[in-house]
């Protein structure tokens, strides 16, 4: 087969076309929002909160309503109830967290067991199913997404500051509980608009593995978010090409990928990898002390 | 224990001018019968103090004493339980871009990926709003801040990659870049060398000059009394306020840190500060708790 046909033959099917857009545009989301989650150590809660969508796509499911509208609602109001409650309660914050995000994901499981007839969409939801995505899908997808980075581009300094350190934010006048509501909400819909794709159980990964890949390998902020931008949209696509060729599941295939160069990085790391440490020692040999 | 206690000699005479809070005019802040404190355990209990502008005020106390608590309190970081503050004639938090707050090397997140440049860039984003970026003037900002505190060459590393002292040169210009008119440093000199803590302290001291008002708490009762203009004693409430050689005033320490303290005759006087042992033996009322993480 000649490359450029392996390219481009999967791209005549309609339903590639829609899976890579799509694909892209979650990882891309997932890898900027992923970029405060792993600086925050907000993982549980990114895995809490798209556990939590559950039981919202189900009662809409049996009411009628559009999945995306319970599922929606069903994030963003778990992301700021966590927020409130790490905020105002006595336990450690990740037994709450953990008492909230089991509970919520029964009650879904609950529900769902209350539907006679097999309903597949409900099940694409919790595995993903990007190659199922339909026009109109892709068009809440697309406008949700650009949204959300609209919103992280526009207010970045301050969700740096606000992370890095809360307390001098705070001090010189950002109003840093606000933005933390606004990151856990913004973290909602990111949930929800990447649940499609890789399905309830993989979005953390989408989240946590560009982000953290990329902070092994640079030392800025602004690099780092861009670097986990560019790990997620090639992994993206190696997946979905992966998943075309070998007919494998697309949100597993772009999860592994994206897993596989955490790997590589992890070894090749000038900060924590295995080549990294030798350089390190090499240098601290060649070192003086360090002044003051 | 209540203010009666306090060595007469020095609670008539040196404290009853600075610990008057009522018609504190011009004050740069305010504290007045302040309790405050974390769930529903008290850090702070009915506390008044007043600080001037350029004051060089230091503010010393055993761990747990509610140091940071003030400081917090001042930044509108955190809210009181009861009483009131005046800061910069204003709520606490109201003043945006006046205050700048430098946290304890232990609240912050070393490996985090910014550079030097970036967090002192920080200190602009008060004043820069939202939804701008930095301009010339505030890279010029923080250009000079760095040149002040000498760590002008480090601009491009990554935080975790400095020492200790050079972490607190970083964080110290940060705070200068905001411009404030109030600083609050959370131990400031703590875990710094001497050439870095005499750099810093003629840092502060300038600053203070220039009419800046420097509020600091710190372990370090030899600084506090040698550097600092003013000192507040607290545990869990106000021991005292008063001129910065109080610092070496044996029962004032006494009964700030709860006997843990040795002043040694001799030149000046040597404060040994004997504040992380003894936990055991000390009876239950004297037992002093460490800082939680917060």
């Amino acid at each position: 087969m000649d490359p450029a046909g392996f390219i481009t033959d999967p791209m005549v099917y309609p339903f590639m076309q829609r899976g890579l857009a799509a694909s892209v545009l979650v990882g891309v989301v997932c890898a900027v929002m992923g970029t405060f989650v792993v600086l925050k150590g907000l993982a549980f809660i990114g895995d809490a909160v798209s556990h939590a969508t559950f039981p919202g796509l189900v009662i809409a499911y049996l009411v009628g309503a559009p999945l995306y509208f319970g599922g929606a609602i069903a994030a963003v109001g778990t992301a700021l109830a966590i927020g409130f409650v790490s905020r105002r309660g006595r336990l450690r914050f990740d037994t709450s967290v953990g008492v909230l995000f089991a509970g919520t994901f029964a009650f879904g499981v609950l529900l769902f067991s209350t539907i006679r007839n097999y309903v597949q969409d409900l099940l694409g939801y919790l595995l993903g199913n990007v190659l199922g995505i339909s026009l109109g899908d892709l068009v809440q997808l697309s406008i949700l997404s650009v949204i959300v980075l609209a919103i992280v581009l526009l207010i970045r300094k301050e969700l740096l500051y606000a992370t890095f350190d809360p307390l001098g934010a705070a001090a010189s006048g950002l109003p840093v509980a606000g933005l933390e509501y606004l990151l856990l909400a913004l973290l909602g819909v990111t949930i929800v608009v990447s649940i499609q794709a890789v399905g309830i159980i993989m979005v953390v990964a989408m989240l946590v593995t560009p982000a953290a890949t990329a902070q092994l390998l640079v030392v800025r902020f602004g690099k780092m978010m861009a670097l986990a931008v560019v790990i997620a949209a090639l992994s993206a696509v190696v997946g979905l090409y992966l998943s075309f060729y070998l007919n494998l599941a697309s949100g597993a295939s772009i999860v592994l990928i994206e897993t596989l160069m955490f790997g590589v990085a992890f070894l090749l790391s000038p900060r924590s990898g295995l080549l990294g440490r030798r350089s390190r020692e090499r240098a601290s040999r060649a070192a003086q002390p360090p002044a003051a | 224990m209540n203010q009666g206690t306090i060595p007469s000699a020095v609670s008539a005479d040196a404290l009853a001018p600075v610990t008057r809070t009522g018609g504190a005019d011009g004050a740069s802040v305010v504290v007045e019968a302040v309790s405050a404190g974390y769930d529903h355990r008290p850090a702070l209990t009915d506390v008044s103090l007043s600080v001037r502008p350029g004051s060089l005020l230091a503010v010393i106390g055993p761990n747990g004493a509610g140091k940071s608590t003030l400081l917090k309190l001042i930044a509108g970081i955190i809210k009181p339980w009861s009483g009131r503050l005046t800061v910069l004639g204003g709520r606490p938090g109201s003043s945006v871009g006046r205050i700048a707050y430098l946290p304890q090397a232990e609240a912050v997140d070393w490996e985090f990926p910014v550079t030097v440049g970036e967090v002192v860039m920080m200190g602009r984003y008060g004043r820069i709003g939202f939804g701008r970026q930095p301009g010339p003037h505030d890279h010029h900002v923080v250009g000079d801040a760095l040149d002040k505190v000498g760590m002008h060459e480090a601009i491009e590393r990554q935080i975790g990659a400095l020492s200790g002292g050079q972490r607190r040169r970083v964080f110290l210009a940060r705070a200068i870049a905001a411009e404030p008119e109030l600083y609050l440093l959370d131990e400031p000199v703590t875990g710094v060398d001497a050439t870095t803590q005499e750099d810093l302290m003629d840092i502060l001291e300038g600053e203070a000059r220039a009419g800046r008002t420097v509020i600091a708490t710190t372990h370090d009762l030899i600084c506090a009394a040698q550097r600092f203009h003013e000192a507040a004693f607290l545990n869990g409430r106000l021991v005292a306020q008063g001129p910065a050689n109080l610092v070496l005033d044996q029962r004032l320490l006494a009964e700030t840190y709860g006997g843990h303290v040795l002043v040694l005759p001799g030149d000046g006087g040597r404060v040994v500060l004997d504040d992380a042992h003894h936990h055991d033996e000390a009876p239950a009322g004297e037992r002093h708790y460490h800082d939680e993480a917060r």
